[in-house]
This record gives structure tokens, C-alpha cells and sequence, in this order.
């Protein structure tokens, strides 16, 4: 099987390969360009007949469970990334694998944290062929360096959404760690010792995958309720003594920047929202759980207080800042995708305005319609922009894959995509002449907040206008990179070797850009 | 050969670097660098060694370069310092001196708050202006470990030679001594706004620092003023402070710091400052007396901004103009608390407008219903309309609304 074929020049310039892991694959045509045709993916037929009729599902271990849902060489196991780096699960999959003398499985995480660095010795080994996901720091490294056997796969979450949903990618096996269970498989991520607020990105992986096996550390007898997670879905449940680690589960940034930079970042993307008229009565908007971005949600509070408004939903990672929000009635909802706290999880439990939420509501392309299109506004990072606002956030400037996209590309359908990034970090000028991995398309990211100045798409005349006036310091995106130049020198090019190691989707499944293997 | 090394290095360390230098006897130069940028500016680095050591003479030599992100003038400054501790040399390996930095202030510009930088410490350097303080103080003295002194000289020099203020007051606080002395050598000429002067406690040290100013002036041709504030720290110094402030017609405004000064008196610094409350006085004071703006003493709680703001308040109406701040997010604080209140800007504000149409009508007594006012008067309320307008409490073209 080859890795992938040719490389061909997509829709943004990019070359791309048209064969992924000896799989078909499009090139990237433009934003809301590839319309698919045909039927969704299916899962097999179950019969309720070859279920235990007393809805006891619970399996001796996981490795029973894994043999007994017929594991063997060049599957695809799917897990969850809601328990962060507190996962104690997904390596334990592999390290059975491994004991098995199982090859070249796929894994196919919703994304990867620094705990599952071991799994670097499995992709070495063979165990495991290749990551479709997201490989974020050792395992990004690792891929770099070109030393996975197949190609990776990054997707956003509403792409990994898709790619179940249109067949794109078959999971095999779904290993769903489950914080409470019931034996029937009815989950929830609410209660329990490793409570992580909600499942959402197990959704697709329970209706899709052909086996489903839940893990859990605290069985109940049934119902277990809420049932985030369909007992109707599930093969085997497994119960063990701790399938997470509690104060990692919650590693999330969850305090409030105290950086002075930052703190204006954030002081200026707030001010802009409300001279701009994108706060306001009834809004919503979506900040990640950064130190940047929380405290862009505390001066959001602070403006509609200030105005005696209210947002209509906040879009959640949600924390304790969001749900003093909800809490204090300047939301009227939270639409969380993950739990970053423990409040976070309380509130989930507790308040019924705090609501659960997966990728097929959210993001997901294959749906009629998903909301993050009409999110008021978006905070996001970004590791590199470059001067036509194409943005990255899997590479660094050395060309190192180090993070996953997560909802990242699906946010940038939002009406206002704001990116409040450091003009430049230590030495390296986050605005380029081009980015290293293109992630985002320029014309979905509408302005970029540095600490020495504030630049708009040109494409948001709108936006142009409503600032024309501001006491912000609005700049041209040319004018921000000369000035980081100016401080930190010109860059030189980084080199490349031509061999592509990964693959980055746009959110419809087609091939937005290659990752290429680092020189040393 | 002696090993030298400069800057710093470790885990916590951002935008510096560290420098290990040995001379050798005979060979060729040999450079390592170990750079966490090395792929977008290892070139560049490399050039610039290899410039420094030619401009320096330097051919047999292992230099080894740890670096964290610095910028240029960071690695001008860490290569320069451990050169010249190595060998004897008069010459400078100078940045550029950005356009933007060439500003001198006037006397009475506001100073109502003041950014402490340690010298040594670049990645606190670089984006201090952009909060906008009205002054950036490099701080040589008690910010800068004894061993590291000498290289923080090089440090702030390339500073005020490479590095944007944007607008801010560049000011350089010395050391005590002889050794502020020397450090005069390294800041003179490379356009400071504003020297501070640590621990005053005689008009005779203010004096024999102007000297020195001047001559470095005189030598390099130096036309811009280069203003003093000398910071009282002790009991004698306070005894002294009318003295001290009128002992140089530089001087344009004196602090208190009481961290020693309570030390000297033998007690604590409180939150309610009843121990500092004479000194304060005393300060305010002199500094009235000899026309020049009281300056108070940092407040150290960087997490506690309701305490620096009941501070700020206090400090104002004991008649301070402005205080130092060691963290950019007291800078805001104190501004809002130093700004003026509205009743103070309405009055302003009719005493202003009675003084412009007194003007406009060529009339030398400006009144104010039947009452006369004073120059001072005058003056102190376009102050605080300039104040107010800096502060955007007061719009710019107020006079076309009033009546």
C-alpha cells in the first residue's frame, strides 16, 4: 500500500497527494465547493436476539472485550479525547494489541495529548500503522521526523464528523471511556470519579463503529442517566478500577491570563467586538479555554453588564467564567462541546440550560446546516497567519507538526472570526509571507489582534467602515509583518524535504495541504 | 584561559541568551550554537558572530551560544559583555539607533507613572512600551544581581539604542557610587530622557552626577536634555529633600522609596503608610517648593489592584503627581486614579475658558465672576484639562461645546 501517489496543486495553491494510505482522496476545491453525492455510511445490521436478553453486556476485561469484538491486524480503533491528558484508557488498547501480536492498526483519535507519547513505540513496532486525528506534540515530532509507516491524517472535529459519517472512514473498533455506565452501555460523562462534563465526540464512534465498547470505573445499576451515550449502540461494557486521572482530566488552561500582553490582547479584542457592533443584545459567541480567550469572555461579561444585556448562547470548552455567565444571566444557554472544570461538569449536571452538544450539531458538514455559521464571533489561535489571513495551527514555523486542528476550522464559519496572536513569539514573527501548513483559508479569518496593532481582512469592508474611527490601532496585516521584521529580523526559509508525512483536511474531507518531513 | 559566560539560560528563560566564551591561545575561532530558532535565524547569528569576533580581532576563540529567542540587540549585547570581559577594548558594538527613539521630553511632561525594568532581564524589556507607561525605567541598580551588573550595561544601552519605547520617557536607573558613575558612560550617549539617582542623601551626589553628564555630553556632542529625579531612601535623605531637589536645574522630579526608607527608620511599611506619612509630606514638599513633580514610592502588591488604587487615591491627595509601578497592569490603575474627577475637570474647565477668552481679548487679568485668579491657578488647571484629555475624560475640542 503506498503511503500516498503524485502530488497534484489543489484549489489553494497547495500541493496535495490524490491517493491517501491507498485510499482515493480529493483535492481541496474551495470553501463550500465539493457537494458529495450518494447515501451515508451505515453500520451493520444488529439483531437484538445476539444481546443478552438481561442487558448485562459487562466483559471480563478489555482484552476480552477486544477479542471478543474480533480484534486483529489493519483495523481502525477509535477513542475519545475527553478525558484530556487524564486518559488512562487508549494506551492500555494498544498495549493489548501488542501483547497480541496484532499489526498495522489504524487509530483514530478524536485528538492526542502527552500521555499518549508511548504510543510513539507502537507506531515503531508496527502495532500501529498510522493516526488519523491529530498528533500533537511527541507523536506530531514523531510523524515530522518521518517515521510512521502509513501517512497521518489531520482533521478538525467536525471533519472526523464527516469522515464517519461519509464512509471516508470505517471504524472497526470504538473504545469509549466512560466516566458512569450502566452494564446495558448507557453512558454519561457527568458522574463519576473521572467526570469530564459530556461524550459529544464519542457520538459518531457509537452509531458508526462496528463494535462499540464502553470503559468505565463506576457501573450503576440501569438506567444510567443522562444517557449521553446510547446503551442501544454497545457490544461490551468493561469495568476497571480508574480509566482516568481526575486533576488531568481537567488540564485545560483554566485560569485567566495574568500576562500583561495577553491581558491587552484580549482588552483589545473585547473593545473591538463592541465598537465593531458584534456585541450585542442576544449575541453569542465561542472563546477556547487559553488564558487569551478567558479573559476575553470575563470583559465580554463585563460589557453586557455594563449594558444590561445578554448573550443568547455561549459556545463552550466551558469553565467556571462561563458558568458564572449563566449563572449571573448574561447567557441564556451554553452549548458545550467540552468541559474544561469541574464547574464546568457541575453545571452540566445540574443546570439544564448548560446543554451537551456533539460535532454533528455543531459542525458537522454532512448535516442541514450546523450552528457554528452563525456563532457572532469566534476567538481562536493560530500558530502562524500570513498576509492574505491563511492561517496555521498544526506546525510551527521549523515546520514541526506539534497540534491537532480540533474545531478550530469548523469555528471559522462564524460571522466574525477574530485571532488574538502575539506579534511574535520570542524571536519567531507569527505573520509570514506564507504559512507553513495551511489550515484555514484566509477568507475566513476576519481579524487579527497583535499587541502592536489590530489588522482586518480586507474582505470585511464592513468591519473597515465601523473602525474607520476607532482609537484602536487598526493596521494592515503588511504593516504588522514589517514591524515584527523590524524586531526580530527576516526569517529564513525553512528547508523541507519533499516527502509528505501527513495530510491536513478542510472540513468537507477534501485535501487541504501536505505536512512535509523535517530536514535536521 | 578564563572561561567567561554571559546572559542566561534556563527552563524559564525567554528571549535571551547565554554566552560561554574561552580565548585560546592559537587555532581558529569555533562556534556552537544552540538556538530555539536556529532554522529561521541560525544564518543570521552565525554572521553576526562572525562579525563581533572580526570587529573585536578576535581569532582563536570557542564562543558558544545558547539561545532562547533573542532578539539582535540581545545577542549584540550578551557577545560585547563577554568579550569585554576577556580582553581590553574601548570599542562598541552598537545597534542601530531605531528612528523611533529619538525624542528628547520636555520638563514637564506628565510622569504619572513609571515602568521598573530589571536591566538584565530583556524579555520584560521588549513589550513594555506597548502598555504605554509614561516613563520605562532600565533599572541597573537593586533589579540587577552584583554579578551581573557589568553585562547589564550592554544590555540597556542596545536597549535605548535597538529597542521601540514607543513614546515612553526613557529613563536609566544607576547605581550608587562609583558604579553609577560608570554606568553614566554606558547610557549618556545613547539618548536616555532621564537618569534616576538611587539612595540621595546629600545635594553634593546630584552634583557630582550632573558633572559627570555633562562632560559625557560635552564629548559626544550631546544637545538634548537629560533630566534627573533623584529618589529619596533614608532619613537623612528626607531631612535633606530641599536640598537635594534644588541642587540641579535637571532636576524635574524627585521620588520617595520606601522599602529602605522604612527600613532606615527601623520599622515596617504598612498598607495605611502611617510611618511614611512625614516623609511623604516632607517630599511633596521640597518638591513643591523647588518647582519639580512628587513622585511616590511603588505600591509592591502586583496582585492587588484594590489596594494600589486606594493607594493611588491617598498618594494624590497627600499631592503626588505620579508613582512607579513595577508591573505593566498597575499602569492603568494608576492613571484612572490619578486622572482627575469630574468636579476637579468642571472647574478646570472654567477657569481655562475664562483664561483663553481673557487672552483672546488681550486682557492681562483673567476673572472669574468677580473673582480674580492667579497665574498658578491658571496653570494648574490646564494641567488637569490636559490631563483629563490625556485620560479621555474630556474630548479633545471641549471648548467648542462650552458655554
Amino acid at each position: 500500500m503506498n503511503k500516498y501517489d503524485k502530488l497534484v496543486k489543489n484549489a489553494a495553491g497547495r500541493m496535495v497527494p490524490t491517493v491517501i494510505n491507498g485510499k482515493p482522496a480529493i483535492p481541496y476545491m474551495g470553501v463550500g465547493k465539493y457537494r458529495p453525492v450518494g447515501r451515508k455510511a451505515a453500520p451493520f445490521i444488529a439483531t437484538t436476539a445476539d444481546y443478552p436478553a438481561d442487558g448485562n453486556k459487562v466483559a471480563e476485561s478489555l482484552k476480552d472485550a477486544l477479542i471478543k469484538c474480533g480484534l486483529k491486524d489493519g483495523m481502525t480503533i477509535s477513542t475519545h479525547h475527553h478525558f484530556r491528558n487524564g486518559d488512562l484508557v487508549a494506551n492500555q488498547i494498544f498495549d493489548i494489541a501488542h501483547d497480541m501480536g496484532i499489526k498495522d492498526l489504524m487509530w483514530f483519535p478524536s485528538a492526542s495529548f502527552p500521555c499518549h507519547e508511548s504510543m510513539t513505540k507502537y507506531l515503531e513496532d508496527g502495532t500501529i500503522h498510522h493516526i488519523e486525528g491529530s498528533m500533537n506534540g511527541a507523536l506530531g515530532r514523531f510523524t515530522s521526523e518521518g517515521k510512521m509507516k502509513g501517512l497521518g491524517v489531520l482533521r478538525s472535529h467536525g471533519g472526523r464528523y464527516q469522515s464517519v459519517q461519509d464512509g471516508e472512514v470505517h471504524i472497526d473498533i470504538a473504545v469509549i471511556a466512560a466516566p458512569t455506565a450502566d452494564p446495558f452501555g448507557n453512558c454519561n460523562g457527568v458522574n463519576g470519579t473521572a467526570a469530564c462534563g459530556l461524550l459529544g465526540f464519542a457520538l459518531a464512534d457509537s452509531q458508526y463503529a462496528d463494535r462499540v465498547i464502553i470503559v468505565t470505573d463506576h457501573l450503576v445499576p440501569f438506567p444510567c442517566i443522562p444517557w449521553q451515550i446510547h446503551g442501544n449502540y454497545v457490544d461490551y461494557v468493561v469495568v476497571q478500577d480508574k480509566i482516568g486521572i481526575p486533576e488531568k482530566i481537567i488540564s485545560g488552561t483554566t485560569e485567566i491570563t495574568k500576562s500583561p500582553d495577553r491581558l491587552l490582547l484580549a482588552e483589545w479584542t473585547a473593545q473591538f467586538c463592541d465598537e465593531a457592533g458584534i456585541i450585542h443584545d442576544g449575541f453569542s459567541f465561542q472563546a477556547g479555554a487559553g488564558g487569551t480567550a478567558l479573559s476575553i469572555g470575563i470583559f465580554f461579561a463585563d460589557i453586557l453588564k455594563k449594558r444590561g444585556w445578554k448573550a443568547r448562547f455561549a459556545r463552550g470548552g466551558s469553565n467556571k467564567y462561563l458558568v458564572n455567565m449563566l449563572e449571573e444571566g448574561l447567557t441564556d444557554y451554553i452549548l458545550d462541546g467540552q468541559t474544561f472544570d469541574l464547574e464546568g461538569v457541575r453545571s452540566m449536571r445540574e443546570n439544564p440550560n448548560h446543554v451537551n452538544t456533539s460535532p454533528f450539531t455543531s459542525y458537522n458538514y454532512h448535516g442541514k446546516g450546523n450552528f457554528a455559521t452563525f456563532v457572532d464571533t469566534v476567538i481562536l489561535g493560530a500558530t502562524e497567519v500570513d498576509v492574505n489571513f491563511n492561517a496555521n495551527v498544526v506546525t510551527h514555523s521549523d515546520g514541526y507538526l506539534l497540534h491537532g486542528i480540533g474545531g478550530w476550522q469548523n469555528c471559522l464559519f462564524s460571522r466574525c472570526t477574530i485571532l488574538p496572536i502575539p506579534l511574535f513569539r520570542d524571536r519567531i514573527p507569527v505573520i509570514r509571507d506564507e504559512v507553513t501548513t495551511l489550515c484555514g483559508p484566509g477568507e475566513l479569518v476576519d481579524v487579527i489582534v497583535t499587541e502592536r496593532g489590530i489588522a482586518i481582512n480586507p474582505l470585511r469592508t464592513d468591519l473597515i467602515e465601523k473602525m474607520k474611527n476607532s482609537s484602536l490601532p487598526i493596521k494592515t496585516i503588511a504593516e504588522l509583518k514589517s514591524e515584527a521584521e523590524a524586531i526580530c529580523g527576516v526569517p529564513e526559509k525553512p528547508r523541507f524535504s519533499d516527502e509528505v508525512v501527513a495530510v491536513v483536511k478542510w472540513v468537507d474531507g477534501t485535501v487541504l495541504d501536505s505536512v512535509y518531513r523535517v530536514i535536521n | 584561559m578564563e572561561v567567561i559566560t554571559t546572559g542566561n539560560k534556563g527552563k524559564s528563560v525567554r528571549s535571551d541568551c547565554f554566552v560561554t566564551l574561552e580565548l585560546k591561545e592559537s587555532g581558529s575561532n569555533e562556534f556552537i550554537l544552540e538556538s530555539k530558532v536556529g532554522v529561521l535565524y541560525g544564518n543570521s547569528i552565525h554572521k553576526l558572530v562572525v562579525e563581533m569576533l572580526e570587529f573585536y580581532g578576535i581569532r582563536n576563540a570557542f564562543l558558544k551560544i545558547e539561545d532562547s529567542g533573542a532578539l539582535p540587540f540581545v545577542l549584540m549585547a550578551r557577545i560585547e559583555a563577554a568579550i569585554k570581559k576577556s580582553i581590553q577594548s574601548e570599542k562598541e558594538f552598537l545597534p542601530a539607533m531605531l528612528a523611533s527613539n529619538d525624542y528628547s521630553t520636555a520638563k514637564d511632561r506628565n510622569r504619572i507613572s513609571r515602568l521598573y525594568l530589571p536591566g538584565n532581564t530583556p524579555s520584560l524589556m521588549i513589550n513594555a512600551g506597548i502598555h504605554k507607561p509614561d516613563g520605562i525605567i532600565l533599572d541597573l541598580e537593586d533589579a540587577v544581581a552584583p554579578d551581573k551588573k557589568d553585562e547589564a550595561r550592554y544590555l540597556v544601552r542596545n536597549a535605548l539604542r535597538g529597542l521601540d519605547f514607543y513614546g515612553a520617557e526613557r529613563m536609566v536607573r544607576i547605581n550608587q557610587g562609583e558604579r553609577g558613575l560608570e554606568d553614566l558612560e554606558y547610557v549618556i550617549p545613547h539618548n536616555v530622557n532621564l537618569i534616576l539617582l538611587p539612595k540621595c542623601e546629600e545635594p553634593g551626589q546630584i552634583e557630582n552626577v550632573d558633572q559627570n553628564i555633562n562632560l559625557i555630553k560635552k564629548k559626544h556632542k550631546i544637545k538634548a536634555p537629560v533630566w534627573l529625579m533623584p529618589i529619596i531612601e533614608s532619613a537623612k535623605g528626607v531631612i535633606n529633600s530641599y536640598a537635594i531637589a534644588t541642587s540641579s536645574p535637571n532636576i524635574v522630579a524627585m521620588a520617595i522609596g520606601l522599602e529602605d526608607y522604612t527600613a532606615d527608620l527601623g520599622t515596617r511599611r504598612t498598607t495605611e503608610g502611617t510611618e511614611s506619612f512625614f516623609a511623604r509630606c516632607m517630599v511633596v514638599n521640597a518638591c513643591r517648593a523647588a518647582g519639580i513633580q512628587p513622585i511616590d514610592s511603588v505600591f509592591s502588591d502586583v496582585g492587588d489592584s484594590e489596594g494600589l488604587r486606594q493607594n493611588v487615591l491617598r498618594s494624590k491627595s497627600l499631592g503626588f503627581d505620579g508613582m512607579g509601578c513595577i508591573h505593566p497592569r498597575q499602569i492603568r490603575i494608576i492613571h484612572e486614579a490619578f486622572a482627575p474627577e469630574q468636579d476637579e475637570i468642571e472647574k478646570a474647565k472654567k477657569i481655562v475658558f475664562a483664561f483663553l477668552k481673557a487672552e483672546e481679548q488681550g486682557l492681562g487679568v483673567v476673572s472669574l465672576g468677580t473673582k480674580m485668579i492667579d497665574p498658578p491657578v491658571v496653570k494648574r488647571a490646564l494641567n488637569t484639562i490636559n490631563m483629563a484629555i490625556k485620560m479621555n475624560k474630556l474630548s479633545e475640542n471641549w471648548r467648542e461645546s462650552y458655554e
